[in-house]
């Protein structure tokens, strides 16, 4: 009698090793192969060909002059927002977090959800209207006579610290949320002051998703393009303006595959941040495993 | 480490229109370990966090060793606290964890490294000091969360229903391992429980909170056999409340004559309040007594059984459930010793018992 059973128990067993559960990945595996895999071929094999031959030339020039001059402002732009603005988002989530108005975490968070998507062209038409050279604010506050000018690379800071911020916020607030309170008053309890609480406890359990809040940041603000493009057009040299101009031929002609060397540029630069992120991450997270 | 003296004077304390607290007046001896029972909402644990210093009372004061601590912020206190759950730092080693106190006061790291492996062995688990609380049972981190709290030797120890979030049999074992701590250290301790069997079995004293008021305290005999107040009655342990009928100083139950302990109420319809263990049942056939529901736990049986209009809890041994099934017949009387009256409820009143159990029922 037990055989037959036995069978019946065997089947399924010898089914699951053969299991076809993979197949509802074929969907992300396309989309990742789309959005990804296609541009990266398309990337490679443009940069690496001048003229119709191999040749190395498109990523030794992406790497001199103007275009050097560009992907060292791009950097310094994302760095320097990535860091003010994860500082900022950071203080801003954690006075909302604490605050005893609901209704002001409740505006603040919704507000950040939407601000954090706010780019593009709708961005900078809403900042030159407001602090351009003829903006409203501009004009009410006399700011031009003071040599004030939104079209640089602070204004241009400022702008992308307008959608950073509140992407900072929506990031950290999850985490601060989860900083228990008992944690704190364990700490107290044990005769730490608040600067020991954080310095020991609270920064640590926090660096993590301050880590990815940075790099977030940073790759949003070295990406971004049509903000930039419609705001300073080519005063401020970055990157992405560079290969736009590349690829339109706006300057030269026949400098397309200039413009793949510096998009591989990018990914380069990308990497190098994940190389730095991905260490310290799992440093900072070591207490998780 | 000798176990200071703990006053609470007056504490009073509202939030947003809730009184937590209501005037609490309560001095714990040096090394003695106190619960603070209640329902939730008595305020068992704001009273706790007012020694703590995690919250201020709007009124009165708390004094450790005759010294008004009241407004000493929490971090400058002499007292070690226990959390309820979760409280271990996430990011720090278990050794880490219990020497946290050191390293804010500056000690050397070999030395906090060696009292923390101290305070590891003295609970139980020297050779976890490596591992993260993630890597712990339930169990284990309230151990080591007693470590972190015993780390600075202070003078008062305090437990914030340190048991509620671990299993019945993790919970048994903590509880005496705590008291054992608690007794050989000598510390002052305030645990804070909602269950009286906790709080019975540990504590030397147990005060018991209502709507942040005290109804009693007392050690854990006298209030499981003389409550101050129904309330208390009620709360700790279960009670029968049989209509009685009160005469001079002795009170007619189940037809029974037996002396009022405390105070007689004015009315001479009482309800009786009687412990189901002073319950005694026989198997009789001509009696109008009824086995209803019969639920073994093991040494014990705790019956409910219909005596006309009124149900009776009674406990017998667990051997005799076979012949106190459900339906059987039964006789019951109650163990001659002074019991425990309180003014009938008005709708009590009129269902006596004394007029339903027939005479033979009378042991």
């Amino acid at each position: 009698m037990s055989a037959p059973s036995e069978v019946r128990t065997a089947a399924p067993r010898g089914g699951r090793t053969r299991s076809k559960s993979w197949l509802a990945t074929v969907p992300l595996l396309a989309f990742v192969v789309l959005i990804f895999g296609v541009p990266l071929v398309i990337i490679l094999g443009g940069t690496f060909k001048r003229e119709g031959a191999f040749s190395a030339a498109n990523i030794t020039e992406s790497v001199q002059g103007a275009y050097l001059t560009a992907m060292i402002g791009s950097v310094k732009l994302s760095a320097l927002v990535a860091v003010v603005g994860a500082l900022l988002g950071t203080f801003l989530a954690q006075a909302v977090v604490t605050s005893r108005f609901r209704m002001l975490r409740e505006a603040v968070l919704t507000a950040s959800g939407v601000l954090s998507n706010f780019g593009g062209i709708p961005l900078a038409f809403a900042w030159i209207a407001t602090l351009g050279n003829s903006g409203v604010i501009t004009s009410a506050l006399g700011l031009d006579s003071v040599g004030w000018s939104l079209y640089n690379f602070w204004g241009l800071a400022l702008v992308y610290l307008y959608f950073s911020v509140p992407l900072m916020v929506v990031v950290v607030v999850p985490a601060l949320d989860g900083l228990r309170p008992q944690w704190r008053e364990a700490a107290q309890n044990n005769g730490a002051n608040t600067w020991q609480y954080w310095r020991h406890v609270g920064i640590p359990v926090l660096t993590p998703t301050l880590l990815g809040g940075v790099v977030l940041l940073f790759g949003g603000a070295f990406a971004a393009y049509a903000t930039a493009a419609a705001m300073v057009g080519g005063t401020v040299p970055l990157v992405t303006l560079q290969i736009a101009n590349a690829l339109s031929g706006n300057v030269l002609i026949g400098h397309e595959n200039v413009a793949l060397a510096l998009s591989l540029d990018m990914i380069i630069v990308a990497g190098l941040v994940m190389a730095v992120y991905l260490p310290l991450q799992r440093r900072s997270a070591r207490w998780l495993r | 480490m000798n176990g200071a003296k703990v006053e609470l004077r007056g504490l009073r304390r509202n939030f947003a229109g809730t009184l937590a607290l209501d005037g609490l007046d309560l001095t714990i001896e040096p090394g003695e370990l106190i619960a603070f029972l209640g329902p939730s909402g008595c305020g068992k644990t704001t009273a706790l966090r007012c020694v703590a210093g995690f919250e201020q009372p709007d009124e009165g004061a708390v004094l450790v060793d005759d010294k008004d601590i009241t407004r000493v912020p929490a971090n400058k206190r002499d007292a070690g606290m226990v959390f309820q759950s979760y409280s271990l730092f996430p990011n720090l080693s278990i050794k880490d964890n219990v020497a946290f106190g050191l390293r804010v006061r500056k000690v050397a790291a070999a030395k906090r490294h060696a009292r923390a492996q101290e305070l590891l062995e003295l609970i139980g688990l020297p050779h976890i000091g490596e591992r993260f609380p993630h890597q712990l049972s339930g169990g284990q981190q309230q151990r080591v969360a007693l470590a972190r709290a015993l780390a600075l030797e202070p003078r008062v120890l305090l437990l914030d229903e340190p048991l509620s979030a671990l299993d019945a049999k993790v919970r048994i074992s903590l509880r005496d391992e705590i008291r054992r701590l608690q007794l050989s250290l000598g510390i002052t301790t305030i645990f804070v429980t909602h269950d009286q069997e906790e709080a019975l079995s540990m504590a030397d004293r147990v005060a018991v909170l209502r709507a942040g008021r005290l109804e009693q305290v007392a050690d854990p005999a006298t209030l499981y056999d003389r409550p101050a107040t129904p309330f208390v009655a009620e709360f700790v342990g279960t009670m029968n409340r049989i209509p009685g009928r009160v005469s001079g100083d002795k009170v007619t139950v189940l037809g029974q004559l037996l002396p009022v302990d405390g105070e007689v109420p004015a009315t001479p319809d009482v309800e009786v309040l009687v412990r189901p263990e002073a319950v005694q049942v026989t198997p009789d056939a001509e009696a109008i007594g009824m086995v209803l529901v019969s639920s073994f736990r093991g040494s014990t049986a705790r019956l409910r059984i219909q005596l006309g209009d009124t149900e009776v809890l009674a406990d017998v041994p667990g051997h005799d459930t076979t012949r106190l099934a459900p339906g059987t017949r039964v006789r019951v009387s109650l163990v001659e010793r002074p019991v425990l009256v309180s003014a009938a409820a008005p709708q009590a009143q009129s269902a006596t018992v004394e007029g339903l159990v027939p005479q033979h029922d009378v042991v």
